[in-house]
Order: structure tokens, then sequence, then C-alpha cells
């Protein structure tokens, strides 16, 4: 619960800092307190606070505090890939002060005790990032992803409050155990209104994880948006909608799995043979991308589909292996960006001959989001799967099977670029010191969640 | 320990001719090869004299909490792959001694790991490190293929990628349900639990695992209808990345089909057995046949492969004695003299620059060496009596005949095919009437002696005393099929 105050108060230092003229240190303060947040996890760990805070409004138990800490830890990686970005293009301290309160909202959406929290955590976490979708000001795309996604998401909290206040109607507590007991005793005589309140909750959450038939948003918003902050949508976001996704069904609706789990199931589905398919036909990097984002959706949403005890660790591995090589991904995208100008996939041609280190690090990132071992995307997917198996959904780990089979297909055409096609100029590109240690920090890490899985799993036993 | 040793030396190796200079790469990773192939020697020694002894094992836990180990062990019939690839590894190296490479740091850094990777895949005796194993053999041969490749290279390289991953998810998801239904106070990975757990399952529960593994097995060896990346990719790939996807890669799908899946599921085994056998012999008589017609030698031998790997799957699918041993000894002589003979194709293509059978002939008049070797290697191809060729072709014959009196008839087809193809083209290139070009033909340096020589005298000790093969076998095939229970004569 410290590292939320630390980061609060980071976000609030960001704002006072064009006022009291200290911008020149903002990055040096942001980095140590994003350390001091994720320190600050340690002694809650080995003693977890029992007495909720807040009225029960947050909980910090194990779950939130793995999640505070690969959340904070995402986001100092970003900061760190963004650092150049953020000094030369942007209004410095207003795009720290946002992405440190969406940060805040993150960490609310994985600790929250109360379905009120949870909708002011996913708020906390949109609204900097509709105003960051739009921060190239003149550009056209990122207007329109701005717009989009305001809209959008808009409607998604709409949902959610909606299905929010049916709940409430039914079950008369907005607070999770109180609503899990409620359910327990009333199992049978819910009524009907009850349901559609869940159904609105999964359509809400949905929008927020962009899985199909709610993904409509994400293509155009994150192509149009800065890279940088596409790459915080994708890990951030995605990581903290899971998280509360997983929270919310767990310790709810989880005596009424029945009723849900078959609209989970084709929501999954659908999206992992849309995004698969879709992202096979792109040219872009940056669209590839998004719909291989949607496609984690769905691998995702397997693991929460087969809700038991090895879920939580599930959806904690599968999120900070993709969050970590998306940064990768990103890191080396924006470098091949500033190069060309563009983000189709052409760019990448020749980056073998041009800089190994980043065509080295693409190909790690790319085997992990396409599961292939020894890469962290490869444990992962695997613990999924058999996490999914472990209930009996056979039928849907073989549909994902197919489905990453059709990814590595895409993943590869950007390995094939790098280390096959001929490059167009010989000129050698130069790394930056912090690009070098992120590139190779992040597939260090990639690798050995991959093959010393066992280290995170236990922190969930 | 040593089989610790076995699959962590090629792997400091490969890191060590990565960073070394790649002047001298060409000779330290033939370096390092040979010690590991004496290290295998050694191995072999400690499996004669003291089979059980724990230093031929190693078991260290490795994600404890799911049951998953790694776990290590050399016995018989990972020995016979493990010294197989071991013997060809050197012999690879040393047969691109004379060849310029580009990026040779990398290329022999590549070609080591995939040692490490292969002896992962023979001594794993967990089946999640078995499946990363298999995969991480994968990506060394795809980049050997992709960047040192012929024409065309990116299109069939992919498609070979993608051919043998769709069949290693299946593999996996056969392994993960395996995994879910072993019993104890926790599931786990280690091969005899998978065993029973199999062997407990419903018909219906087996032949799922069966095809979700036989897809797996059968597209890396590959069995008809799983083989059409095979020619292609044989064909743009390196020499060297030929010999390796023939002489070894090939092999862990068998492997895979007689440790990992026959002793498994002996009811699913015992449902689909007979389409897989069929399969099989269909793939001998197609490839065969399609061999007869080809006019490249690479492509020629390519086909020749999926012939002669099909007896292999089909003496190992009949589950007997015979039928697994002579698989073993036939996977150990396919290895060696398909090596052999993709080598000397590429001896014929680089003097030559062509591959076309049509317009080579008369190269015994100006190269009786060459002639000579490229004799012995083909009968041994053949399966002659007094090559190694011979017992494998001999045991496993027996073994189908056992199973099956009218398979066993279609699937002795292959030798006589064999002998109509191979003999063919011998005559056609290296009898008959010299022409223009092959007058210029150079006979063998003592660089392309080196290599052929051992292959030479690997096939011709094999065939008169295949004693050490068949006793290391044995027993261990033994266990096998009793530990399936079905005992057979």
């Amino acid at each position: 619960m410290i590292s939320l105050f630390i980061i609060s108060l980071l976000a609030v230092t960001a704002m006072l800092a064009e006022i009291l003229n200290f911008k020149k240190l903002l990055p040096s303060i942001t980095i140590a307190g994003l350390v001091m947040a994720i320190c600050s996890i340690i002694p809650e760990w080995t003693n977890p606070v029992s007495i909720p805070a807040f009225n029960n409004m947050l909980v910090f138990n194990h779950f939130a505090l793995a999640f505070t800490f690969s959340l904070c830890l995402i986001t100092l990686l970003w900061f760190v890939m963004a650092g150049t970005y953020l000094r030369t293009e942007t209004a410095l301290t207003d795009n720290y002060a946002l992405i440190l309160f969406s940060l805040a909202g993150a960490i609310a959406m994985t600790s929250f005790g109360n379905m009120v929290m949870l909708f002011l955590g996913i708020e906390i976490l949109s609204i900097p990032l509709y105003i960051l979708a739009g921060s190239k000001k003149t550009d056209l795309a990122s207007n329109e992803a701005s717009f989009k996604y305001f809209l959008m998401g808009a409607f998604a909290s709409g949902f959610l409050l909606f299905g929010i206040t049916l709940i409430y109607g039914a079950t008369g507590s907005f607070e999770l155990p109180l609503i899990n007991q409620y359910i327990k005793i009333h199992l049978n005589e819910m009524p009907a209104f009850f349901y559609a309140g869940i159904f609105l909750i999964i359509s809400g959450l949905s929008f927020k994880i962009s899985a199909a038939p709610f993904h409509f948003w994400a293509p155009d918003v994150y192509q149009g948006s800065p890279n940088m902050v596409t790459a915080f949508m994708t890990t951030i976001v995605k990581t903290a909608a899971f998280a509360a996704f997983f929270r919310l069904f767990s310790t709810c609706f989880i005596s009424i799995e029945n009723s849900w789990s078959p609209v989970v199931w084709a929501i999954s589905a659908i999206t992992l043979i849309l995004g698969n398919t879709i992202a096979v036909r792109q040219d872009s990097f940056k669209r590839m991308l998004a719909y291989s984002s949607i496609s984690h959706a769905g691998y995702l949403l397997l693991a929460i589909l087969a809700i038991n005890s090895n879920s939580a660790g599930a959806i904690f591995l599968y999120t900070l292996a993709y969050s970590v090589a998306s940064i990768t991904a990103f890191t080396v995208l924006n470098k091949v960006y500033q190069l060309k100008g563009t983000d189709l996939i052409d760019g990448f041609n020749g980056l073998a001959t041009r800089s190994p280190l980043l065509a080295f690090s693409i190909t790690v990132a790319m085997l992990s989001l396409a599961g292939i071992p020894p890469t962290g995307g490869f444990f992962a997917k695997y613990y999924v799967f058999n996490t999914a198996f472990i209930n009996g959904y056979t039928g849907l780990v073989i549909i994902a099977v197919i489905a990453s089979l059709i990814g590595v297909y895409y993943y590869f055409k950007i390995i094939i670029a790098s280390w096959f096609k001929p490059a167009t100029e010989e000129k050698q590109i130069e790394l930056s010191i912090s690009e070098k240690v992120l590139l190779i920090f992040t597939t260090l890490f990639t690798l050995a969640i991959g093959l010393f899985p066992g280290l995170i799993l236990n922190l969930f036993s | 320990m040593i089989a610790l040793l076995l699959t962590l030396f090629p792997l400091l190796a490969s890191l060590l001719v990565l960073a070394g200079n790649p002047s001298s790469a060409k000779r330290s990773a033939l370096f390092f090869a040979l010690v590991e192939l004496l290290l295998s020697l050694y191995a072999y020694y400690l499996v004669c004299k003291q089979p059980d002894s724990g230093i031929l094992e190693v078991n260290g836990s490795w994600i404890a909490s799911l049951g998953i180990n790694f776990k290590l062990k050399l016995d018989g019939i990972g020995l016979v792959l493990v010294l197989l690839s071991n013997i060809l590894f050197p012999l690879i190296i040393f047969s691109a001694i004379d060849r310029e490479i580009k990026n040779t740091s990398a290329f022999y850094s590549l070609v080591l790991f995939m040692q490490m990777a292969l002896a992962g895949v023979f001594m794993a005796m967990d089946g999640f490190l078995f499946y990363i194993f298999w995969e991480l053999a994968l990506i060394p041969i795809y980049f050997i293929c992709l960047l040192w490749g012929a024409e065309d290279r990116a299109r069939i390289t992919f498609k070979f990628f993608i051919y043998t991953l769709t069949g290693s998810l299946f593999m996996l998801v056969g392994l993960i349900f395996l995994y879910q239904h072993t019993t104890g106070p926790h599931h786990s990975f280690e091969i005899h639990a998978l065993y029973k757990a199999g062997q407990a399952m419903s018909i219906k529960a087996q032949s799922f695992v069966f095809f979700c593994m036989f897809l797996a097995f059968a597209i890396k060896m590959p069995v008809f209808p799983f083989h059409t990346w095979q020619p292609d990719t044989y064909t743009t790939a390196p020499t060297q990345g030929t010999m390796l996807l023939s002489g070894i890669m090939l092999k862990m799908g068998t492997y895979g089909l007689l440790r990992w899946l026959m002793p498994m599921v002996p009811l699913g085994v015992a449902e689909w057995g007979p389409v897989a056998v069929t399969l099989s012999v269909i793939g001998i008589i197609y490839a065969s046949c399609i061999a007869i017609v080809q006019k490249d030698y690479k492509r020629l031998i390519a086909y020749s492969s999926i012939a002669h790997v099909g007896l292999i799957a089909a003496g190992i699918l009949a589950f007997n004695v015979q039928g697994m041993q002579g698989s073993l000894v036939q996977m150990f002589s396919h290895g060696i003299n398909v090596v052999g003979l993709f080598f000397i194709v590429d001896l014929i293509s680089t003097r030559m620059n062509t591959r076309d059978i049509g317009k080579l002939g008369g190269i015994r008049n100006v190269a009786p060496q060459f002639s000579v070797v490229f004799l012995i290697i083909l009968l041994g191809s053949i399966a002659l009596p007094l090559t190694n060729g011979f017992i494998g072709e001999f045991l496993l014959l027996n073994g189908i005949y056992q199973y099956n009196f009218w398979i066993a008839v279609f699937a002795g087809l292959s030798v006589i095919l064999g002998a109509i193809y191979m003999l063919r083209s011998y005559q056609n290139s290296i009898l008959g009437e010299l022409n223009a070009l092959t007058s210029k033909f150079a006979d063998l340096t003592w660089n392309e002696k080196a290599v052929l020589i051992p292959i030479v005298l690997l096939i011709l000790g094999l065939g008169i005393y295949p004693k050490p093969l068949l006793d290391i076998t044995g027993p261990e095939i033994q266990n096998l099929i009793s530990s399936a229970g079905i005992i057979k004569p």
C-alpha cells in the first residue's frame, strides 16, 4: 500500500515541478521513487497487513502486491525506454504526471476490495491515457486515436457502472466478500437482472482488455497514439485490467461460474481467432502488435476461464512475460521509426547487419510473444494451457494451440526481415547507453522467466 | 554426471566459439566436437560396464511446484543416438573445412548449440525437459537453413518451421494431457509416471494422446502424408544443414516414437497402430517411386530418406523386440549412410556446379577412389549383406513380418526399389561415358578422405560386427516392451 502512496505523491510532485522549477531533476526523482515503491513491497510481502485499508476499499494481499510489483517494474522500464521521447517531444512534467496517475489507477485496480474502488481505479487509469493518446497535437491520427479511445472508453465505463449498479441492486453491497456471501446463500434465487449485471461487467472489462468483439477501437488507437503511449497501453493497461478481471471474478462470482463461463469461452475463442488471423495481414509492425495484443487477451482469458488455484500465477506470469517482451519490441520499433520514419515491417530489413543487439533482442522478444522455448512467453503460455486443461477446457486449448501457430507466422516475419532481407543502407545504428542497458535487461529477463519460472510461481503457492 | 557433461559441454563450446576469433572458429568447433566424441565414447564404456550407476544420471529439481525435474539419464537406447550424433558432428564440421562460410563463428556456434539440444533430447527423462530440448533443437537449424541456405530459402525454411512447430505443439498438448492424469501427491512429468498415467487411461484417451504425439513424430521423420516440407528443405539447406537434418534430427522423430509414445499408450497403439503402419508403408513405396524419377541428386537422396525412415517407423510400430532393435540399429546406420551420401552429392555439385544426374557420367574413369567410396556408401544404403544397412533392415523386416505378413511384403519392396534408384543413379553418374563436364572431375583430396574414410569404416565395421550395438540395446528394448505390459516373443 505504501507503494500507492509513493506513486500518488510522485505524480503530484511531477505537477509541481513546472511551478517550482525543478524540471531537470524530475526524471531522476521519478526513477528513484519507483525504485522506492518497488522496495516498499518487500516488507509488506513478508508481513501482510491483515486489516484492509479505508473500510475495505483496498486489500493489499499477496495477489495485489505481486501485481503492484510487476506494474511498477514495467513502468520503470517504460520510463527508461521513453526518457528521450519525453524530454524532446513532449511537455515533460505533464506527461510524467499523467503516466504516474495512470499507474496509481492501475495499482488501485489490482487491489480493490470494493466495486466502487474498481470503477475509480479504471477511471484514474483511463483518463490520463485519453489525453496521452492525443499528445501529438498536430497529428490527425493521434487526434483520432484520442477521440476514439475516449468515446469507446466512456461507453465501457458506462457498461461497467451499470453492471455494478445492477449487482448492487441484487445483493445490496459493493464489497466483494459480502457480495460473494450473499450469492452463496441465495444461489438459486438470484434475479435475472443480477446476471445482466455480470454480463455488463464482462462487456465493460472486455473493452479494457480489448477482447473481441469489443476490440474495434484497439488497432486504430494503438496505431494512432505515439509509440511510447501505445507501449504503455499494451503493457500496463492490459496487466491491470486482467488483474482486476481475475480479482473480481475469483472473489465474487466464482460460485456461479457456470453462468458466465460459456460467455467468456466464446469471447476467448473469437478473440484468439480474430486477433491472430487479422494480425497476419498487417504490413505495419505497430498495427501488427496491436492485433497481437488483442490475441494475447484471448490466451489470458483461458486462465480466467479455468478459475482455479493456478490461475493467479498463470495470469501474473503471462502478463509479466508479455509486457517485458512488448517493451523490447517497442524499444526496437521506436528506434527503427526514428531512423526510417515508418513503422512498416520492411523497415526492419537487414537490422542484423546494422545492429546485432537490436536484431537479437527483437528476435528474443518475438520468440517470447510467439511462445517458443526457452523464453518466458513459452512457459507462460504452457502454464496457461495447463491451467485450462485442469478444468477440462481441452477444446479451447486446441483452438489456442492453432492460434499460436498462426501467431508464429506473423512474429517470424519480423525475424526473417531482420536477419534475412538485405538492408537498404549499411550505416551502423548507434544506441545510447540507456537503450543498450534496457535491451540487455529485458532480453535476459525474458530468458530468465523461461528458464526459472519456479521463482515466480513460488510466490503464488 | 556424464549426462550433464554431455549436454553442457557443447553449450559452453557454442558460447566460446561465438565469442572467439572467427578465423579459428572452424578449428575450435572441430576440437570441441572431438572432445565431445571422446566423452560419449567414455559414456559408452560406462554404460557397458555399470549400466545402473549414478554417474549416468543427473536429477535436479527445476520447477518443483509443478513436478518438473531436470532429469537426464543415459541408457542403452539413448546412448545409440547420442553416439550417432556425436560421431556425426565432427564429421559434419570437418566436411566444411575447405568451404568459405560467411559469419563463421555464428555458424559453428549454432551447430554446437544444436549438438547440445540433441544430446538433451536423447537423454531427457522428464516430459517437459524433453519438450524444451526438442524445441531448442529447432531454433539453430532454422537459422542455419535461413542464413546459409540456397535460393528461395526464406519461404521453404519457414514452411519447415511451421510444420514442425505444429507437430510439437500438439505433442505438448499430449504431454500436458498425460501430466494431468499422473497420480500421486503431485502431478509429475517424470517419464515413468507418464508411462503409468498413460497406460491406465481408457482407449479413447489413449487414442487422443497417440494422435497428438504421433503427429509431432510423424512430421519430424517425416511419414507420408506429412513429408511435403522435407524434399524442399533438404534441397535448399546448406550441405551441413541437410546432414544435420537427415543424419540426426530425423532420428528425434523415430526416437520419440520409440521411447515417448509406444510404451506410453499401448492401447492407443493397438487401436491406431495399423493406420500408422499403413501410412509408413505407403510412404516407403511412394517415396521410392518418386526417387526413381528424380533428376536432382540431392532430391533423390531426400526421397530415399523418406523411404528408409518409413521402414524404421513401421518397425517401431510393430512393437516387438526385433522390430524395435532393428529400428535403433537402422537409425544409427541410416545416420552414417545419409551423411556420407549428402557429402558425396556435395562433392559432385561443388566440382561440377550441377546436381543433375543426366549431365554426369563416367566419373569412374577420372576419379577411381571417389567411385569406390561412393559405391560402398551406396551399398550400405541399399542394405547389401556385410554393410551396416543390412543388419538393420533384416531385423526390421523380421519384426514387421511377425506383426503382419502382408505389411512385411510391401515394406520389403523398399529394398528392391532402393536398389533400383540407387544403382541406376550410380550407373548414370559414375559409370558410362565421360563427357566434357565430368572429364574435369578431380579425385578426393586428403580432407575429403578424412571425412569419408571413417564413414566407410563404420559402414563395413558395423556390417561385419554389429554386436556392440545389439548388446547395449537388447535389454533396454526388453524393458521397454515389458513395461508396456505387452510381452511378445
